[in-house]
């Protein structure tokens, strides 16, 4: 599974931990990140996002 | 305010604004500082600016040095307007074909305030430039705390130009830790507390990888207030140290009221916390300020909230420090909440689901009292006041 990093702070989004403290479970791929996710550093929308 | 010379040939060539009192809603009660920072070696260095009003006093404490017009390269470290905004009248003076040396979200933003008329020469992490006898190195930090802020490190002199972070808004001849000594703390805690405590995990990430890095530092010359030179270490510790967001055994009580209801109990709950032998302050909100509360609310570890409701919702100014303190995202805090009330009593109900939206791990469902607080009333607040007690002691 893809990492994908916010294009804004540079936040990584690993699927393997997820973000469990915004409920993404581990093991969630970026695709099954729920569209109203948003970045846990700047608050940035889902679609700020590109593939490490 | 004169030019100050830093160690030969760098210079803090800001301004003083003896006269600000509310810094976007940061509550500034003795002014603040727009440092800039001028290196003169082969090539001329301006870094960073002012705010827009006072330009004019920038170029001019520059012409005290050298002729403004013989500045080879600007870098801009933040695009915050209070270090940006004197930019376009300084790019235009200079010449606005020089380069403008930015971090690559710097670029982006400085072009959305504006717009691309100036020679942005945006910059990779870790990439240097020779200015002559000096190596200049930009370090990105994202978020610390915007997406466009950078630091720049000479280094051969050691010297960090931190932008905003380890700043202060403080105003004042005394330019320097050594001069200022430990009054400058409480200043540097507000600020760190009001403008950087949510990106806290940033914080010791970005320390760890300087630690790796081998960076040494010597001075540090941030944004605002005065420069680090005595023992830089100082303000880095005492970063690390309320990053960690490990609060201290205190509880403060914020609240507001109408006809002194709450205000009673807010009082009687400090009294019984204070019994358990934890420090304990209640805070009336509008006595108070904002950006002060958040102060307090950075080492207590228990955060208990009053309000009265008023037509069926939360006093106004209640919801204002929560808001506030919501997007500053306070850590492993420990949270309470009480209210007088005259019919319907929504307020305490309110402040729970604010404070469990940041995660506080709340002691009950609250302290709510219809009209007046009695004898006994009183006493249940005495004893809620232990029991929040308590759960700090024995934290």
């Amino acid at each position: 599974m893809d990492r994908y990093v916010c294009q804004i702070c540079g936040y990584v989004y690993d699927p393997e931990q997820g973000d469990p403290d915004n409920g993404v479970d581990p093991g969630t791929s970026f695709d099954n990140v729920p569209d109203d996710w948003t970045c846990p550093v700047c608050g940035a929308s889902k679609d700020e996002f590109e593939k490490e | 305010m004169k030019p100050v010379e830093i160690v030969k040939g760098v210079y803090n060539v800001g301004v003083i604004d003896w006269n600000i009192r509310d810094f976007h809603g940061y509550s500034t009660e003795i002014g603040t500082t727009y440092n800039a920072y001028l290196i003169v070696d082969e090539q001329v260095v301006l870094i960073d600016t002012v705010k827009k009003e006072f330009a004019d006093q920038l170029l001019a404490n520059i012409a005290e040095i050298v002729d403004p017009k013989k500045i080879d390269i600007v870098i801009s470290n933040h695009t915050e307007m209070d270090h940006s905004g004197g930019l376009p009248r300084v790019m235009h003076y200079i010449g606005e074909s020089k380069p403008l040396y930015c971090s690559k979200m710097g670029h982006k933003n400085l072009a959305q305030h504006f717009g691309q008329i100036f020679n942005y020469q945006a910059v990779e992490n870790g990439q240097e430039l020779s200015i002559g006898s000096r190596t200049l190195a930009f370090l990105e930090t994202r978020m610390l705390h915007w997406p466009d802020s950078m630091f720049t490190y000479s280094k051969s002199e050691q010297i960090l130009f931190s932008s905003d972070a380890f700043g202060q808004h403080y105003a004042g001849y005394e330019m320097f830790d050594d001069a200022v000594g430990d009054a400058i703390m409480p200043h540097a805690k507000k600020y760190f507390a009001n403008i950087l405590l949510l990106y806290s995990p940033k914080i010791l990430k970005l320390v760890e990888q300087v630690a790796e890095m081998g960076l040494e530092i010597k001075v540090i010359c941030p944004d605002h207030g005065i420069i680090w030179r005595k023992d830089p270490g100082k303000i880095i510790n005492a970063y690390v140290e309320w990053s960690k967001q490990e609060p201290a055994k205190k509880a403060i009580i914020i609240y507001d009221t109408m006809w002194k209801s709450t205000k009673l109990m807010a009082e009687a709950i400090a009294d019984g916390i204070a019994e358990t032998g934890v420090a304990v302050k209640p805070i009336h909100i509008r006595s108070s300020h904002r950006s002060e509360i958040m102060t307090e609310v950075l080492d207590a570890r228990a955060i208990v909230v009053g309000s009265p409701t008023l037509n069926n919702g939360l006093f106004p100014s209640v919801s204002d420090v929560l808001t506030y303190m919501k997007g500053l995202r306070p850590k492993n805090k420990i949270g309470a909440s009480f209210g007088s009330y005259g019919w319907s009593g929504e307020s305490v109900k309110l402040i729970n689901a604010e404070l469990e939206a940041m995660k506080f791990d709340m002691i009950d469902s609250g302290l709510k009292i219809q009209y007046v607080p009695d004898k006994e009333g009183l006493s249940d607040c005495r004893a809620y006041g232990r029991k929040i007690g308590e759960a700090v002691a024995g934290q």
